[in-house]
């Protein structure tokens, strides 16, 4: 944590929001709001009260995560770019998807998930060569490749949602309906979470394990396309045509994507430590990250995953309070939910209140992220309930 | 962390209820509950809850059956020790609340400008500076000034020898804890109020009885129903047909139900079903009108419900939740398939009932089940991924049970299906649901029917009729004597065949032929029943007045193939009758779920408790700044310290950034603390 003391400095005299925003900020803020409001005269016809909510809150947010963390301006400008160049070129015509070069190997959507996917593994690999080679050249790499990925798998995702719409009117819709897109969602949470970490702490030497998942997830919708061909865009089931979806679903996946970057860094956790024992000297110890730092990064990643998951399945409870007759039926996935939810309950009254730190904690984590697997996959694939639009 | 200034409670005396106290609000026991709940809270998505026990009892046995019954697996988040669980974590929350609140709340206000020096300098963040030419108002109005600067609050306290500047930020961080925990005791209570804790009550002080029989509403006798507000939570289906009104739902409990009776009726008057191009679903719709004459006399409300759009009516919330069959009338037609007459038998029946038929064996119930307009289902021969649809047009579901009662399902297609350029007439039939149906495929006639087949499997059936056949046509020899024998062997086959199929005439030539010449008999015995049949066909053929100079056409041909691969799985069909849907008037019917539920006010402002408090617990932090003066030979000293109750790195990164200002100020600290 090399925070000069200038910067120390600044940070003490509280200035007000508006001291502390620069041009860009303010630039950045008129620019979400104006593209927002251009969506909404676009679009009003088609949006009811609440999804117009959705979506100035959606702006405010985005607003607020730029002024937070600043790479996701360019990240959010590069993504909007991107999208409105493949909008054009699609004009309203979805066959130009198989003829038009820039949309066949680039822009359309199962061509950008294609690139996303290559990205992510080549990331994962050259993180790992960051890690062993110590070169700053190459970590610098390996974060550019994840940024592209990251790049290309979001506006994939917006692409895709305009894509649904080019198939039919009545088939539009928000592309995080069934499991393949949500796997996507999942890989690009996970990744935005990571590089914020790696920002933060100035520290490539998770990136890796993080990456670890990303590939793991990537590897599965790589089967998924190709084995049971779960890539096409299918029309919405009744019980999904909600505007819940658009909040729900999301902030459910800001709580998977932060549960797996805790574990990785619970990995990772266990092998410096086990490093450590075994052998002090070795190389393993020396590239790892410092313990405390993966015990930070483990403990926020939880509380973040918490919170969002907190927020998920209350608005699980108000969408299903709407959609099937009550807040809570005990359905297989909410019930799974509530044990991923009271699981890391556990974990974080263990480390408030008693203090415990360290490997039992960081197997935990671990464990924990079987656990959540299990609400996200398992159920979909080994129970049936109201939830089985999922199925594998 | 050892920074923690926690306050000191007076001994208390070992009372029992202290004990209990302690024991109820002890950590290890809400950590423990936790992992319990969530363990047992597995069991439940395990095993399909609520079933009819019958399926129980076929999956398990009698015996496990009964101790999984003992043990209410059937219905877990509804079983006692499952509840008691839950309201043991409440009751855990609420004592935890109850011990940590007074604290929390002076730790929330109070600034603690009783310090000592030596606690001050034990804390991780701290530095202390000798001040020489400064005086101690001079150096506390510097910090002060600090302090305002960080956004802090401050109180100022002379001890005479020394003074202390108590300062701190971020105190509603303490609500989070209150949030968060009051949330959970909030949500758990309003939960288990629209639980069936209620009808619980009133079953375990015998006001109502569950019903298993199946009964019409009207006949379910008062100890099962439930008047209208009678308990402040449920949630009930009903099954309405197009056309028809009710004002009551069923609950169900265990392996019954009871009636619950509601202050308005609820009529269908229609039900649509859309679909997409794929099959899926695209929408369900009913239009409902809404009788209530108390409070909207004879002016009823009309109303359209669907999926994620429910009617709220009174405080009782209606939903679309199912669809179905509301008794559709169907017309059929029933094709004897065991005998050599061809008289077909009319019937009508609504879907839903069942008719009294008889078969060869004794009488059977024709139960019919199903009925659908629609089949949209994969294309025939593509692969799982194709996502190549077709509509197999309407369809009806029957089950054939026997005087045992064991019955066949089955399922047969109104009209031919198109399958590799030829035309079927489709059933399928399973021996158990849940099985794959396998399917007998009747190929279709010039005139798209079944008469051609029909009639061929018939005369098949007509002993006499084959024997007058086989002696007047053409013979393959010239002796006669052979002739007759041969007859013989013709006949035999084709009994066999049409008994048993292809299978029932390879295990006769196993029987009567040496091994070593089985293999060429088997052949010869297939040569010669094909012949014959060929020649039963070309007589059906005949009859149908098709001219046949030319020879067989290449259509009839294939037909005939069709035709013997129909036969030849008849007999495992087991149905004696071809069951033919010759007209329907549909009925559809909407299946609703009224729900009225007590204290979903109660546990939406849990949810909110809850969302806030998480954000509080997570995101601020209660952070302590102390600034200790007292005068020192010709100047002033000054310890300033602090602590912060979360995000301790960036505490420290603060505390660095205050130490730094200062010592731009008053110069740099004469020691300093272990700050990262
Ligand atoms: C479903 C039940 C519960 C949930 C969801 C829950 C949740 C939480 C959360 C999220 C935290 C904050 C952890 C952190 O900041 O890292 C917390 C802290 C805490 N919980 Fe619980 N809790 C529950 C039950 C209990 C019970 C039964 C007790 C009593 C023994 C308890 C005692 C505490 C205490 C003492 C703290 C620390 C508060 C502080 O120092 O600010 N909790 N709880």
């Amino acid at each position: 944590m090399a925070v000069t003391r200038e910067a120390m400095l600044e940070s003490w005299e509280q200035p007000t929001l508006w001291q502390r925003l620069t041009m860009w900020d303010v630039l950045w803020a008129l620019l979400v709001v104006g593209g927002s409001g251009y969506a909404w005269w676009f679009y009003q016809a088609q949006m009811d009260g609440y999804e117009v909510a959705i979506l100035f809150g959606s702006a405010l947010a985005l607003i607020a995560w730029g002024w937070y963390w600043k790479p996701a301006q360019m990240f959010a400008l590069i993504v909007a770019l991107l999208t409105l160049l493949a909008l054009w070129r699609y004009g309203t015509d979805y066959e130009l998807r198989k003829s038009a070069f820039l949309l066949k190997y680039f822009l359309e959507s199962q061509a950008a998930f294609m690139w996303m996917s290559a990205l992510y593994v080549l990331a994962t690999v050259v993180y790992f060569a960051a890690l062993f080679s110590r070169s700053e050249f190459v970590g610098k790499t390996a974060t550019a490749l994840t940024w592209s990925a990251t790049v290309l798998g979001m506006t994939g995702l917006l692409v895709r949602w305009r894509e649904s719409y080019l198939l039919g009117a009545d088939i539009g819709h928000i592309p995080v309906s069934n499991l393949y897109e949500v796997f996507i969602l999942f890989a690009l949470i996970t990744a935005l979470l990571y590089l914020f970490y790696e920002d933060r702490h100035r520290t490539r030497a998770l990136g890796g394990f993080a990456l670890l998942a990303i590939s793991g997830a990537v590897a599965f919708l790589l089967w998924y396309t190709f084995d049971r061909e779960a890539h096409h865009i299918q029309p919405l089931i009744p019980a999904l045509q909600s505007y819940w979806m658009k909040i729900h679903v999301p902030a459910n996946f800001i709580g998977y994507g932060a549960f797996a970057l805790a574990a990785m860094a619970g990995v990772a956790y266990l092998l410096r430590q086990r490093a450590e024992t075994r052998r002090p000297d070795g190389l393993l110890a020396a590239v790892l990250p410092a313990l405390e730092l993966l015990d930070d990064v483990m403990y926020k990643a939880i509380a973040l995953g918490f919170a969002a998951f907190t927020i998920a399945t209350i608005l699980g409870a108000l969408w299903a309070a709407e959609a099937w007759g009550g807040y809570w039926s005990w359905d297989p996935k909410e019930t799974w939910a509530l044990i991923v939810w009271l699981n890391y309950a556990a974990w974080l009254h263990l480390r408030l209140t008693k203090g415990w730190r360290g490997v039992p904690m960081a197997w935990w984590a671990v464990i924990g992220l079987l656990v959540t697997l299990f609400a996200f996959l398992g159920v979909n694939m080994f129970l049936s309930g109201l939830h089985s639009y999922g199925t594998l | 962390m050892s920074d923690t200034i926690t306050a000191h409670r007076p001994a208390q005396r070992r009372t029992l209820g202290w004990v209990l106290l302690e024991f109820l609000g002890s950590m290890n026991l809400a950590i423990t509950l936790l992992v319990v709940v969530a363990v047992a809270s597995i069991i439940g998505t395990v095993l399909q809850q609520n079933q009819p026990y019958s399926d129980y009892v076929i999956k398990f046995g009698p015996f496990w059956f009964d101790v999984f019954n003992r043990l209410g697996l059937y219905d877990v988040y509804g079983a006692g020790w499952f509840i008691a669980i839950l309201g043991f974590l409440i009751l855990s929350t609420s004592v935890c609340l109850y011990r940590q609140v007074p604290g929390m709340a002076r730790e929330m206000f109070r600034f603690r400008t009783q310090v000592r020096l030596e606690s001050l300098r034990g804390f991780h963040q701290h530095a202390e500076w000798r001040l020489p030419e400064r005086a101690p108002a001079a150096v506390l109005a510097e910090v002060t000034g600090a302090f305002r600067a960080g956004g802090y609050r401050w109180r100022v306290r002379d001890h005479g020898d020394h003074q202390v500047a108590a300062a701190m930020k971020g105190g509603y961080q303490r609500l989070g804890y209150l949030f968060t925990h009051a949330a959970v005791v909030v949500i758990g209570i309003g939960g288990l109020l629209d639980g069936n804790l209620w009808l619980k009550l009133k079953e375990w002080r015998g006001e109502i009885a569950v019903e298993t029989r199946e009964l019409a509403a009207r006949d379910v006798p008062p100890a099962s129903r439930l008047a209208p507000g009678a308990t402040p939570a449920f949630r009930g289906n009903i099954m309405l047909p197009e056309g028809r009104a009710a004002n009551f739902v069923f609950l169900r409990l265990r392996d019954g139900y009871l009636v619950q009776e509601l202050p308005f009726a609820i009529e269908l008057r229609d039900f649509q079903v859309e679909y997409h191009a794929t099959g899926q679903p695209k929408s369900f719709v009913s239009q409902v009108r809404i009788h209530d004459q108390e409070h909207l006399g004879d002016q009823p409300l009309d109303a359209t419900i669907q999926v994620n759009h429910p009617l709220t009516y009174r405080g009782y919330s209606i939903y679309q939740s199912d669809f179905g069959d509301g008794g559709s009338k169907l017309e059929l037609r029933a094709w004897p398939l065991t005998i050599s007459r061809l008289e077909p038998l009319d019937a009508q029946g609504e879907v839903g009932s069942a008719l009294k038929v008889s078969g060869p064996n004794g009488s059977l119930n024709l139960e019919l089940a199903e009925f659908r307009t629609f089949n949209l289902l994969p294309e025939p021969g593509a692969r799982p991924g194709d996502r190549k649809f077709r509509n197999f047009g309407p369809s009806i579901g029957f089950k054939l049970r026997d005087a045992a009662g064991e019955a066949r399902e089955y399922v047969n297609y109104m009209a031919p299906v198109q399958l590799e350029d030829r035309w079927f007439f489709v059933s399928g039939v399973r021996a158990r649901s849940g099985e794959q149906f396998t399917y007998l495929h009747i190929p279709a006639d010039t005139k798209n029917s079944l008469d051609r087949f029909l009639h061929f499997n018939a005369r098949l059936r007509d002993e006499e009729g084959l024997r007058a056949l086989l002696a007047h046509a053409p013979a393959p020899t010239e002796n006669s004597d052979v002739q007759r024998n041969l007859n013989l062997v013709r006949l035999n086959l084709v009994g066999l065949f049409i008994q048993g199929g292809f299978a029932a005439v390879t295990e006769r030539a196993r029987t009567v032929v040496p091994a070593d010449r089985l293999q060429e008999a088997t052949r010869l015995y297939l040569n010669i029943l094909r012949d014959t049949l060929a020649e039963v066909f070309l007589e059906v053929l005949r009859a149908e007045g098709v001219n046949l100079e030319q020879g067989v056409g290449e259509r009839e041909d294939t037909f005939f193939n069709d035709a013997l691969s129909a036969l030849a799985v008849l007999p495992d069909y087991g149905s004696p009758f071809y069951l033919q849907l010759t007209g329907f008037q549909q009925v559809e019917a909407s299946g609703f779920q009224v729900a009225h539920s007590g204290a979903a006010s109660v546990v939406y402002a849990g949810f909110a408790l809850l969302s806030i408090g998480v954000f509080l617990l997570f995101y601020t932090s209660h952070r302590r700044l102390w600034a200790w003066v007292a005068a020192d030979e010709d100047g002033s000293r000054l310890v300033l310290a602090g602590t912060g109750n979360r995000r301790q790195a960036e505490f420290a990164r603060e505390f660095a950034a205050l130490e730094a200002t200062l010592t731009r100020r008053l110069g740099a600290p004469e020691s300093r603390g272990s700050s990262e």
